[in-house]
């Protein structure tokens, strides 16, 4: 050893220290300082080659057409063309759908939606392969698109077979209940607006192998998409995935698609290829958060307590099934979010329009199925003239009883009703709900809405066997430490979490630990990130990994110094063998001379879990994460605009693994969550195609959205009662919802221009237009109650 | 030629494509990649880098730093220039002082966003120096700048920060040279930027750009570019010959006179600010509400007017207030009140060869009542779907004089003359108003898009009217919930 070694008493002190990088500390993200210098490496930063293809897709203008020709001919005649291909030259399985078929690679004989890719052409250069792709002569025959998600349900024009979720006789129950309500409700998509788009660069090599260099959530699905297309067996592709410039969702299934036109053009003409989609090619070409449309009846008493309820949700899934199975799925199981629904009865729709194939984006579904309860319990509560948190608060699940959700699973160490009581208090609830009224009956013109709404959301795969988790750990001879797992990072801290799972556990500061990019050689059949389950499941799995090489570490030590296992002790970077002291290094060097392999990989299967999808029975999840935020905004009644004035939060992630990585989650999350209901709106023209496809048109949550005052806090003192990483809860997903408090506030200013007896109509998302045809149904009603002093303003 | 600084680096540009753009160039010439692309049409800031000029204020010189958006700059308009990009920052291994605020306050998720707010925040340390921080200030410097991971608070938090502790950082340590450096490379006559076969010509003077349109009448004028340029980077057409007007200083200034004010058509919305907030404070209002920091920086108010948009949001104001331009033709001149200037939709009173040299605003005078709303999807950073301007003589009760102007209420700005028949000579009351309401409905017929729909148009346009009255008469009362920011 050529360092000079420290002294015992040196160690000792090191050893009773804390180590200041391990579970819980709320380092930086690993990335922050190339981020800040511009120096992370994005796919499309990587150095190019001399002989570099570019790919152009040509899309489909039509929403439903049969292709009659399609003539590549014109594209060879520009200059640095490389090749021209339709469906018909992809040598292996055309079919990329993720969990069905559907969703061909390249159109075959029809085109399904105004933006479906017809022709990729490669070029050395992006512009002229653009130039090319569009000098294809394509011609069609029109079909009659289907593009109305309601003409859809009523003519059952679905992607998949519908599916309920029931208890209790619900008919019955709204047939007898005092009062009952019936409405309904459209609900708008979101497009991810992932900063970074679409993008793959595929490298061919060896033995018809590709190297894949791609920003996917999924990249063992992207490694058998590719398989697939080229019809070569898995064991020939690998995926290599550093990092997204932001994910979603929108890059659980859609990244697939570029990577296998890449490798289809790249083993085709053997030169590396890739494939960045233009903003506004991204937004027509791939699928988006789905589009819901509710109906219900619901059957309440005086208190607004349910008796029965019954929920239509129908998911516009876009042309084809992609995940749009679970994702309905999720929407029903959440369908109740906090609260006991009574007699139940759910059924969720899988409709298919000629629109782009709708997709995963965080909350998977959940978010729409809150959205309806959390309508409803505003209707509920406009109707009995009664603030919509007492409704709220007494339909909550309890703790011993009425703690059945509609799909069979008990509600275990549920934090509802103490949450919203602490954010209540925190946030003054009844003393602004009262200084709001006051200020509104003396504000003409401009109108105050307070919402406090609560989150529960499910953890878990609802495939239960996705809910597994794969690493690897070396530690090297000089005591560093090569982490790799199979999970993506797109932004939100999992590689940082998960090196912290493993400073932990081997007691070192985490710069001894690199990250490296996620790669289907290294840690192989992994799931896609996503489900929130990032943290749950590749965490454990490095901490078995690097659990497993210690207690061969701690083995060896006690067969080396000859004392007992139990007296081998890691600690900062430092580990006791009975009274002496040694580095964490010198304990490596001694084990590699003493044979000992120091490398491993890890595993994690999610327990507890499982669920009869035939019986809609079960427990298909872990545990839940809950939340409540409460929002005000204030509102101006001439045009419906709205600024959010303050927003209080109150999360629950168990014990945090980063308290600055899981707020970042929380705020992030929540400001996407009110982006999606307020100003993002997707619009479609007759012809299906997507009007709204940039930011020019489309319009995510500025600067200036967010809340004027915004206070989020972590629940303290709750460890996830589950054994859990760390005894930590998942935090990608379940702060999304919390912004539905903004768009309940927004209903709650304009439900104040009629008494707060009448719940206004105001889909999601709730531009300013909507706002204010909001406004002007109140108006009528007014006029109408002034006009027949007889008749009740309450519709 | 051009020559500009890539930070501290002379190039010296003989053939470079002038529809070629800055976030291109820096990505694949440079072969700095980390300037990044988010949607190549300057609404999301990624591609934020900050360009420094020399400026001369009271005598003393200084560089002044800007953001735009490199996707919407053409390399030409770096000629004479400093242009600093995010790999820049760095110094000496360490972190700029910016940067650190951001890794301090875990500024960065996903970390694609962040080159481009990184460079806000260097423009606002640089331009808030002395000021501190001002949460006023830090929203418009990073309104053009999008992130999808982070939800804002700890940008916001690190834009504190940044400036809060400025130090002097290797910039500033090398100012005074690199002002000399920009002084030895300051344009000296006509500049050409050409690959052989485009090409951009970059005058110096009002006559020699008079000159030179008349020669090349098929060219197109260059100014901010954040509108030209997408017709190269979306629409994919050539523009064969360019002229950039923005060394032209004589069409850069700002002239207060006792009844008028006038602003050279290619001074930047940047710099109109000042003076017409200071004129009117609703101009000042609807200006920060224009577009995107990086825009205003960029864009020019001969341009907003000359691509004749019927959603650009200065000429309904414009049109309100009576102003005026000059149009320039060789060495002739001639004046047009701007409303005659829009004819249909991109159709304008413009002759070839003729560009527009100034506006001219009349002075606020007695009297006067002079209210602009923009109607929008999101608050910041976002196209109209109605912009309303009020310009109200009031006497006595009366109604002396009403110019009202809306856009996005038709194929192009223009006045309400039945709203505004109604109003003038009539009792300034609600009836008045209500009739006046009414009126608008015949005076416009707008269209549904993603933007709004015809009825929501209209109502708007009909509640503007009413929000006018409502802030003359009761002016205690809010009425605006961009008041709370």
């Amino acid at each position: 050893m050529h360092k000079p070694t420290k002294s015992q008493e040196e160690l000792a002190e090191l050893f009773r220290a804390e180590l200041t990088t391990g579970v819980g500390r709320s380092l930086k993200h690993e990335s922050a300082d190339k981020h800040v210098s511009g120096e992370a490496v994005y796919i499309d930063d990587r150095l190019e080659f001399p002989n570099q293809l570019h790919v152009y897709a040509r899309l489909s203008d039509r929403a439903h057409a049969r292709i009659l020709k399609i003539d590549t001919a014109p594209c060879y005649a520009i200059p640095g063309v490389a090749i021209a291909i339709t469906s018909k030259d992809v040598p292996g399985q055309l079919d990329i759908g993720p969990v069905l078929p559907g969703d061909p690679l390249l159109a075959e004989d029809i085109v399904q939606y105004v933006g479906q890719i017809v022709v990729a052409v490669a070029a050395d250069s992006l512009e002229t392969a653009r130039k090319a792709a569009m000098a294809a002569i394509i011609e069609y025959e029109d079909l009659e698109p289907v593009l109305d998600v309601v003409e859809a349900l009523r003519n059952k024009h679905f992607v998949l077979d519908s599916h309920q979720h029931k208890r209790g006789d619900s008919a019955a129950a709204l047939a007898s209940a005092p009062h009952r309500l019936q409405g309904s409700l459209h609900i708008g998509g979101q497009e991810h607006f992932y900063l970074e788009t679409q993008i793959s660069s595929v490298m061919p090599a060896e033995d018809g192998g590709m190297i894949v260099y791609t920003s996917t959530q999924n990249p063992t699905e992207v490694q058998k998409l590719v398989a697939e297309v080229l019809g070569v067996p898995m064991h020939k592709i690998v995926i290599d995935m550093r990092r997204m410039g932001g994910g979603f969702g929108g890059k659980e299934t859609q990244a697939a698609a570029p990577a296998c036109l890449c490798a289809v053009i790249a083993r085709l003409t053997g030169r590396p290829t890739k494939m960045r989609l233009p903003r506004v090619d991204d937004m027509q070409i791939t699928g988006k958060r789905h589009p819901f449309y509710v109906e219900y009846d619901v059957g309440f008493d005086d208190d607004g307590l349910l008796h029965g309820i019954r929920i239509e949700l129908a998911g516009n899934c876009g042309y084809s099934p992609d995940l749009s199975g679970a994702i309905v799925d999720r929407a029903m199981f959440h369908a109740d979010n906090a609260y006991y629904l009574g007699d139940a009865e759910i059924n969720g729709h899988r409709c298919k329009t000629n629109l782009a194939s709708n997709t995963a984006y965080r909350g998977f579904g959940g978010p729409q199925g809150m959205v309806a309860i959390e309508e409803i319990m505003d209707a509920v509560a406009r109707r009995l003239g009664k603030d919509p948190l007492a409704v709220r608060k007494l339909n909550y699940y309890g703790k011993d009883e009425r703690n059945v959700t509609h799909y069979y699973q008990t509600v275990e160490h549920n934090l509802m009703a103490e949450m919203t009581a602490e954010l209540e208090a925190s946030a003054d609830y009844a003393e602004r709900r009262e200084a709001i009224r006051a200020f509104n009956a003396q504000s003409p013109y401009l109108k105050k809405g307070l919402a406090l709404t609560p989150v529960k959301f499910g953890i878990s795969f609802t495939s239960s066997f996705l809910n597994q988790g794969g690493a690897l750990v070396h530690v090297y001879t000089d005591g560093s430490i090569h982490l790799n797992h199979g999970g993506t990072e797109m932004g939100q801290g999992l590689n940082t979490k998960v090196a912290q799972v493993v400073a932990e556990v081997f007691q070192v500061d985490i710069s001894r630990i690199q990250i490296t990019a996620t790669n289907t050689d290294k840690v192989p059949n992994t799931s896609p990130t996503a489900a929130s389950s990032g943290a749950d499941l590749n965490g454990k799995a490095a901490q078995n990994a690097a659990e497993t090489i210690k207690q061969r570490l701690v083995e060896f030590a006690s067969r080396h110094f000859g004392i007992g296992p139990e007296e081998v002790e890691f600690r900062n970077g430092q580990v006791r063998a009975r009274e002496r002291y040694l580095s964490f290094e010198e304990l490596i060097q001694l084990a590699y001379f003493g044979q000992v392999s120091l490398s491993s990989t890890g595993f994690y299967r999610t327990p507890k879990i499982y669920y009869d999808r035939s019986l809609a029975r079960g427990r298909p999840f872990y545990y839940f994460a809950y939340g409540a935020a409460c929002t005000e905004v204030i509102v101006d009644t001439l045009t419906g605009e709205y600024k959010m004035l303050r927003a209080d939060i109150l999360h629950d992630v168990g014990d945090s693994l980063n308290p600055a990585i899981d707020i970042g989650q929380v705020e992030g999350a929540f400001v996407q969550g009110m982006g999606w209901l307020t100003t993002e709106e997707l619009v479609w023209n007759a012809k299906g195609k997507l009007m709204t496809s940039g930011p020019a048109s489309y319009k995510i949550p500025a600067v200036a959205d967010m809340p004027l005052d915004m206070r989020v806090k972590l629940v303290e003192n709750r460890k996830n009662p589950e054994q859990t990483v760390f005894h930590s809860k998942a935090v990608g997903e379940p702060p999304f919802m919390l912004g539905i408090s903004a768009w309940c506030a927004i209903k709650d200013a304009v439900a104040s221009l009629g008494d707060y007896r009448v719940q206004p109509r105001i889909d999601a998302p709730a531009t300013p237009e909507r706002v204010l045809w909001g406004v002007e149904q109140m108006r009528t009603l007014k006029q109408q109650a002034v006009a027949e002093p007889q008749a009740t303003v309450v519709a | 030629m051009i020559q500009f600084l890539l930070n501290r680096e002379l190039r010296s540009e003989h053939d470079l494509d002038p529809n070629l753009t800055v976030l291109r160039y820096l990505r694949e010439r440079v072969g700095k990649p980390g300037t990044k692309e988010g949607c190549a049409s300057g609404d999301c800031g990624a591609c934020t880098v900050v360009v420094g000029e020399l400026t001369r204020t009271d005598g003393v010189e200084r560089i002044r730093y800007r953001t735009l958006n490199s996707c919407l700059t053409f390399v030409s308009a770096l000629h004479g220039k400093q242009l600093i990009a995010v790999e820049d920052l760095k110094h000496q291994g360490q972190l700029h002082s910016v940067q650190q605020a951001m890794v301090d306050h875990h500024g960065s998720q996903c970390g694609f966003c962040t080159p481009g707010f990184v460079m806000s925040l260097f423009a606002l340390q640089k331009n808030q120096a002395d000021k501190g921080h001002d949460a006023h200030r830090v929203h418009e410097a990073l309104a053009g700048n999008l992130c999808r991971c982070t939800g804002y608070r700890p940008i916001l938090d690190a834009a504190e920060q940044s400036c809060c502790q400025a130090q002097p950082d290797q910039f500033d340590a090398a100012e005074a040279d690199t002002i000399a450096r920009l002084k030895a490379i300051a344009p000296q006559g006509t500049a050409e930027l050409s690959d052989g076969s485009k090409r951009c010509l970059l005058p110096l003077t009002v006559a020699d750009l008079a000159d030179l349109y008349l020669a090349n009448p098929q060219a197109r004028l260059l100014a901010g570019g954040t509108d030209l340029t997408l017709e190269v980077t979306q629409f994919h057409r050539d523009l064969p010959v360019m002229i950039y007007v923005g060394h032209v200083e004589e069409m850069k200034r700002v002239e207060v006179f006792d009844e008028r004010i006038e602003i050279g058509a290619a001074t930047a919305l940047t710099d109109c600010f000042e003076v017409l907030n200071r004129e009117y404070a609703d101009f000042g209002e609807l200006l920060q509400r224009f577009a995107s920091l990086q825009i205003r920086n960029q864009g020019t108010l001969g341009g907003n007017i000359g691509n004749a948009s019927p959603i650009g949001d200065a000429p309904p104001l414009l049109i309100a207030l009576g102003a005026r331009i000059v149009l320039r033709k060789g060495a002739a001149s001639r004046e047009l009140a701007l409303e005659d200037y829009f004819i249909d939709y991109k159709i304008t009173a413009r002759e070839d060869g003729e560009f527009i040299e100034k506006i001219i605003v009349p002075r606020a005078t007695a009297g006067q009542q002079f209210r602009a709303y923009k109607v929008s999807k999101r608050l910041d950073d976002d196209i109209s779907a109605v912009c309303a301007a009020f310009a109200l003589r009031l006497d006595g009760g009366l109604v002396r004089e009403a110019r009202i102007a809306f856009g996005g209420m038709a194929a192009i700005p223009r006045r309400a003359a039945a709203c505004e028949r109604m109003l003038n000579g009539a009792t300034w009351d609600a009836d008045t108003v209500e009739r006046a309401c009414v009126a608008l409905a015949e005076d416009f017929t707008p269209l549904s898009d993603f933007r709004a729909s015809r009825e929501y148009r209209l109502l708007v346009a009909q509640n503007l009217l009413r929000k006018c009255f409502a802030e003359q008469q009761r002016p205690a009362t809010e009425t605006r919930v961009t008041a709370y920011a």
